[in-house]
């Protein structure tokens, strides 16, 4: 299915991350989202604000973001394409509901775009302080999917891309952004409707009689209903059944909550897009992702105008972690440099991943700002 | 002949006594008997005084009782006639 | 023929559930019957009525009707609620929720909603206590109270809700208890009825541990104060309306004005301010 034209703000335009960002959410058939003002994010449901009367759709700034990461799951069950954005503070006070949409299966869109922490933090400057958080930041046993745009055309295609995963496999998708990728200004081309390609709900085709809410065909994801349609269903956040009903067993518990981490790494290879480069021969790979990945592109260069043989691993996703990928990496390279802005996040599933065979070493930045490609560089040269 | 009737599904009940004491006529009373998890359901002590208004339908908490009207016999329209005199 | 009669609230609710875990005495399945009856009365298309419930001894009840209903997070159901609604206004949306969730946790998306004039049902079963965990204090304790987390006794003030709420902008405001079945319902029809955010407090034993804790005998007593210490005074002043335990309760039907509700208010400026390049929307469904 393509998208709808009226949506698609078809064009070559100069524009921010967080405006690329709305208009991919457009673009990808939203037409509803909740939120809560906090820099650096807010601009991403101003434009929404201002461009969705005309497409049909509605914008709800509520009271806060408790309130706005579950109005639009509300949305959802009501049938439409919902998302909402923020930045650290608000990510962590939309944890609890970002569980609900993993263990309810809505599929929806949380934009994170990152700014300094903890707590206040720097509110108007970068970090990528917030990757394990994406991941492990609500309780209990979950999967989620999450992106890493590097640019605001990234911003637009990625957030079409966070759109469709989440509906492929009804869950919640992270788009994590950072402060310079979400207010740099950069070329933005956005393609006729019918070259975009959209995942449609996967709404049931069965009659209400014969529906069960969490009823898994082959890919263990359940098919969809909208309330209003007759299927009298219900959604609960305790541990329950395929009718939807609570269940307190242990046989439950184990079924329901393999299945919710199954149904995404059994697809974690379709799902963990990377854009590589010169692996050919690499002795070192550096891995990166969002805006570090542009500094670390610099730095790449840098060093293989030298004669190094240096290789790229740029994480497009960084949730699930491409370990297949870093794994094979770590027979034949001889170290990864990550640089990231935090002390030490993704690093670890490198570590992790690479098991050993490889040195690993981080590149660590406190956040507030971005690497020097100079940083990036003299890690390379020692990993080497 | 009675107005109403109750039904009383005796193994839902949880001897709140709500339809004992809230009965406008009296119909009902707590029985000695049990249910399998020890609670005395209500059983109809004055059945002839039963309208079939159903209150102890809305108080019940467990679902277990509801009151239902009962068809009554054609009046005829003279009768009718007499008795609004 | 007696067989074929079948308990009105039976369809309503999913009988491969039954029975609840509510306890003796407990006053939710008296308001689910209220309920029930008022939506027979209304006449509303059931298929577009959807309930969205907290987390609670009353946020158990999404799970009992068979209605499309949604079981959220605690104190969040009317946040949902507004979701809900704002994408399908078809639907006649309920949240059903106890005192704690909404008054506590939920407070803030209380006032907000009802300032935004929400179109949504708000049945609050006021049990005067968290009783799904225990009996901690709730914010509709009343004063000298034993709970589990006031063990001397509640020193707090009580909210009155139907003063909070009215002064937020509710458009519909009503209290009954358990003991007023008939009120309760037609309350319910009216807000079935009625744009904007309407909200009905009822009030309701917790025999097990509000009652037993402050050795106020079991639901029936209850149900017998309630009798005895109610007044209708329909149109009183909310401010009138405070609570104390086991003092005089005033129930009643308290405000009923109309204003635009929140989408009446979205589309008119809207409106007025796009022309004709404001494209309103029925219904957000995607494809």
């Amino acid at each position: 299915m393509h998208a709808d034209p009226a949506g698609v703000l078809t064009g070559v335009h100069f524009l921010d991350g967080d405006h690329a960002c709305c208009e991919g959410a457009l673009a990808a058939g939203a037409r509803f989202a909740s939120g809560y003002p906090i820099t650096p994010s807010t601009e991403v449901v101003e434009r929404f604000a201002a461009r969705v009367p005309t497409l049909g759709g509605i914008f709800i700034q509520m009271e806060d973001e408790l309130a706005a990461s579950i109005a639009l799951q509300g949305a959802v069950w009501g049938g439409a394409k919902a998302f909402t954005v923020t930045s650290g503070p608000g990510f962590s006070l939309m944890m609890e509901h970002i569980g609900y949409a993993a263990m309810t299966e809505t599929p929806c869109v949380f934009v994170n775009v990152q700014r300094g922490g903890p707590s206040t933090g720097l509110p108007t400057l970068p970090a990528q302080a917030d990757m394990m958080q994406a991941r492990w930041g609500s309780h209990g046993d979950y999967e989620i999917i999450a992106l890493c745009p590097n640019s605001p055309q990234e911003c637009f295609d990625l957030t079409i891309k966070a759109f469709n995963f989440a509906e492929q496999f009804r869950v919640p998708v992270m788009l994590m952004m950072d402060e310079v990728v979400g207010h740099m200004t950069e070329k933005v081309v956005i393609p006729p409707a019918e070259q975009i390609a959209i995942q449609p709900r996967r709404h049931t085709g069965k009659r209400p009689p014969d529906y069960l809410p969490y009823e898994t065909n082959g890919d263990m994801v359940p098919e969809m209903a909208h309330a209003g349609e007759g299927y009298k269903f219900h959604i609960t956040g305790l541990t329950h059944d395929q009718r939807g009903y609570p269940v307190m067993t242990v046989p439950a518990q184990d079924k329901l909550v393999r299945r919710l981490q199954q149904k995404i790494q059994r697809a974690a290879e379709e799902i963990s897009l990377f854009e590589e480069g010169n692996m050919d021969d690499a002795d070192v790979v550096v891995v990166s992702y969002g805006i570090t990945s542009r500094v670390a592109q610099r730095a790449i260069e840098l060093a293989r105008s030298d004669g190094r043989r240096i290789g790229k691993l740029r994480l497009i996703t960084a949730w699930p972690f491409p370990e297949h990928r870093i794994r094979a990496l770590a027979q034949k390279a001889k170290a990864f440099v990550v640089p990231e802005l935090n002390l030490g996040q993704m690093v670890r599933e490198v570590e992790r991943a690479a098991g050993g065979r490889a040195r690993v070493a981080p590149v660590s930045h406190a956040g507030g700002g971005v690497h020097r490609p100079e940083d990036i560089l003299r890690a390379i040269v020692e990993a080497a | 002949m009675a107005k109403g009737a109750v039904k009383i599904v005796v193994e839902r009940c949880k001897a709140c006594g709500f339809c004992v004491e809230f009965c406008p006529t009296k119909v009902l009373a707590l029985s000695s008997a049990f249910n399998s998890k020890g609670y005395h359901p209500p059983h109809v002590v004055a059945a002839e005084k039963c309208s079939g208004c159903d209150l102890c339908g809305m108080y019940c908490p467990d679902f277990a009782i509801f009151g239902y009207r009962l068809p009554q016999p054609q009046a005829t329209p003279a009768k009718e006639t007499a008795d609004a005199r | 023929m007696s067989s074929e009669i079948r308990n009105p609230v039976e369809p309503f609710l999913r009988m491969d559930r039954m029975p609840h875990i509510w306890c003796p005495g407990c006053g939710i399945g008296t308001t689910v019957n209220c309920f029930t009856r008022a939506l027979i009365e209304s006449k509303v298309d059931l298929e577009n009525v959807a309930i969205v419930s907290g987390i609670g001894c009353t946020g158990r009840v999404a799970g009992y009707v068979k209605l499309d209903s949604f079981h959220t997070t605690h104190g969040r159901a009317i946040p949902f609620a507004t979701g809900l609604k704002l994408a399908n206004p078809k639907l006649n949306v309920v949240v059903y929720s106890g005192d704690g969730d909404l008054s506590a946790i939920g407070g803030n998306h209380l006032i907000h909603a009802a300032r935004r004039n929400i179109d949504l049902k708000v049945i609050c079963v006021n049990n005067l206590i968290y009783a799904m965990t225990g009996g901690q204090t709730a914010p509709t304790t009343p004063n000298d109270a034993i709970t589990s987390t006031a063990p001397y006794g509640s020193y707090e003030p009580a909210f009155n809700l139907p003063h909070l709420v009215e002064a937020a902008g509710a458009v519909y405001v009503a209290r009954w208890t358990t003991y007023h079945v008939r009120q309760l319902a037609r309350s319910m029809q009216e807000a079935f009825a009625k744009k904007g955010f309407c909200f009905i407090e009822v009030l309701s034993p917790c025999p097990t541990l509000y009652q037993r804790r402050n050795k106020l005998g079991d639901g029936l007593e209850t149900m017998k104060y309630y009798k005895e210490k109610s007044k209708v005074r329909n149109g009183a002043p909310t401010s009138e309306l405070g609570l104390s335990m086991q003092g005089e309760i005033i129930v009643g039907k308290f405000v009923d004005r109309d204003r635009p509700d929140y989408r009446e208010l979205m589309r008119h400026r809207l409106a007025e301010t796009l022309g004709e390049r404001y494209v309103e929307c029925e219904e957000l469904v995607c494809s």
